[in-house]
């Protein structure tokens, strides 16, 4: 335990403001990431859990706090940069490129392409060609692993919510990342696929050393799957720790029931 | 036999010219998603670079470098991506209908430019007696040798296009068009990628407007119309199939056929009937093209994906 302690912490965010217009998104969120668990971030809609991974990503720059990754301050860096550092992240609503391939979907997450780079596309085309060979078996180990093998040269658009999902799982593997953060992998995705992903991410997590932080609503799933688990609510944290000691805060409770009894806010 | 053939090796001529430019434009619309309302602006820089470079000296216009076309030419493409590049660094990081009314707001100040700097470009006058390579060939041979060197850029340029579209940069600039808070995601830089994709585009379109240049031995600011040089240049990217190179190849190829038949067909109006159809002509190409949308919006050939290795 004690060298838990003292190494940095996958991912730690402290005091992390974020405003749109008179809007308080995040209003100081202080949260950490331990290397090589899987982090679980509940909270009612509205709370600030998407914004606080499109902050923490890059996607937007933070009004306020600091961010570090393993020890190394982040804040305000662009994805792609964070992406080389070894993050990655997934949307609330898979965002696919629709007009590309399965296989090319995630291919093109690979980090540091050469045949990326001009002029080599016009004149290293036998060397790329070998390249493109190899990243097709990668991304097509990878579909392996996510039961996707099969619809790899299908376009993205052809694929169900959950086989989406999965896809943007592929590419934040693609990547290479060892810390990705999935936003609701199980929203709106049947219970047999989502045994299916549960299953993946905790086999990701054990054998390939991956860390996770998990924003979920299915909060069995997070039980089962999560340690430590963070509640948001309007912007900050309310309560750490185990699934059961945050869902024995009353904070807690009182936050989803205001949810209850508001159903319009959202 | 022999006007026929000369008829037909200016259209092929000029469809080829066409073809480049569509090419350019595929680029940057099929290929990256990028609104160019402007290829005018790149077709008249590349067309009065390489007149100037190798027209012989004059007092009406800057010149007298007399340089030879195969100088000139890689230089008109160079002054393309020479003007893409600070129009693309400033509005590529905005969202994309910021490029758009960029490209419009250059293509309109050029225009002003070539009319109104007279000591660089001649002014309403234009630049004449640009030479047209293997003109001394005469004619009908000069002329046909002419038709093969456009297709041999062209066959050049599509080649680069096809290495550039399936490469793994190509599919960056495919995924960035699709979507590019995904692209970010996975970790693209979405403006420094944009970038390339037009500067390239426009290199494309600085080599057509050379082209033109030579072919017309002149030019002017009447020969670069909004109609035919942007217009004309979108209906054929969506005639022949954004995102396809062939497709681009193909709809320059036959919108330029159906716009120099009408122009014939119009010809043998009387008098002030012949006026109008120009006017008709243009309503119908923009018919054509609603129709094109509404039924078959991929074009003749749609974009495909690229088969794996």
């Amino acid at each position: 335990m004690s060298g838990a302690a003292t190494a940095p912490a996958a991912l730690a965010a402290e005091g992390l403001t974020k405003r749109f217009g008179g809007f308080t998104a995040l209003d100081g969120v202080s949260l950490a990431v331990p290397e090589g668990s899987i982090t679980g971030l509940i909270g009612p809609n509205g709370a600030g859990k998407s914004t606080f991974f499109a902050t923490v990503a890059g996607f937007l720059r933070p009004d306020g706090g600091r961010v570090w990754l393993r020890g190394q301050e982040v804040t305000g860096a662009p994805p792609w940069r964070l992406h080389r550092a070894g993050l990655a992240r997934t949307f609330q609503i898979p965002r696919l490129f629709g007009r590309l391939t399965v296989a090319e979907n995630l291919a093109v997450a690979a980090p540091d392409q050469p045949g990326e780079r001009l002029p080599r596309p016009w004149f290293a085309r036998r060397r790329i060609r070998e390249e493109e060979r190899a990243l097709r078996a990668r991304v097509m180990a990878v579909l392996e692993r996510l039961n996707l093998a099969r619809h790899a040269d299908a376009p993205a658009t052809a694929l169900s919510g959950g086989q989406k999902k999965l896809v943007e799982l592929g590419r934040a593997l693609m990547s290479g990342a060892s810390l990705i953060l999935l936003d609701e992998p199980a929203a709106g995705v049947n219970r047999t696929l989502l045994r299916e992903i549960a299953a993946t991410i905790a086999r990701l997590n054990r054998e390939d050393g991956i860390t996770f932080l998990v924003i979920e609503h299915d909060l069995d799933l997070v039980a089962e799957l999560c340690h430590p688990v963070h509640c948001m609510a309007e912007g900050r944290v309310i309560a750490s720790g185990s699934m059961a000691e945050v869902r024995a805060d009353p904070t807690v409770a009182e936050a989803y029931l205001g949810m209850a009894l508001e159903p319009d806010a959202s | 036999m022999e006007p026929f053939a000369l008829y037909f090796a200016t259209i092929l001529t000029l469809a080829g010219i066409y073809a480049a430019l569509t090419l350019g434009l595929n680029l940057q619309w099929g290929l990256t998603g990028l609104m160019n309302f402007g290829p005018l602006a790149f077709v008249a820089v590349g067309a009065y670079t390489s007149a100037i470079l190798t027209v012989g000296g004059s007092a009406q216009h800057l010149g007298g470098f007399g340089w030879p076309w195969w100088l000139a030419w890689p230089l008109a493409a160079l002054a393309g991506a020479l003007l893409a590049l600070p129009i693309g660094a400033i509005s590529l990081r905005l969202r994309a209908d910021y490029l758009a009314i960029a490209t419009i707001g250059i293509a309109e100040i050029l225009r002003l430019i070539v009319r109104n700097e007279d000591w660089l470009t001649g002014g309403p006058l234009g630049i004449p007696g640009i030479p047209r390579p293997f003109e001394g060939l005469g004619l009908p041979w000069g002329q046909f040798a002419y038709l093969a060197l456009v297709a041999a850029v062209v066959a050049g340029l599509y080649a680069m296009a096809q290495a550039t579209a399936r490469s793994p940069f190509g599919r960056t600039l495919r995924a960035i068009r699709d979507d590019e808070e995904a692209a970010k995601a996975a970790g693209k830089n979405p403006a420094a990628f944009r970038l390339q994709a037009f500067v390239l585009g426009a290199a494309c379109m600085g080599l057509a407007g050379a082209m033109l240049a030579h072919f017309f031995k002149f030019m002017g600011p009447d020969a670069l119309d909004p109609v035919t040089a942007t217009f004309l240049v979108w209906v054929m990217l969506i005639a022949g199939g954004s995102g396809n190179n062939l497709g681009a190849i193909l709809g320059a190829v036959a919108v330029w056929a159906l716009w120099a038949a009408t122009d014939w067909l119009a010809g043998q109006l009387p008098g002030e009937l012949a006026t109008r159809a120009a006017y008709v002509r243009l309503f119908l190409i923009g018919l054509a093209l609603q129709l094109i949308l509404l039924y078959r919006p991929q074009g003749l050939i749609g974009e495909r994906p690229p088969r794996p290795a």
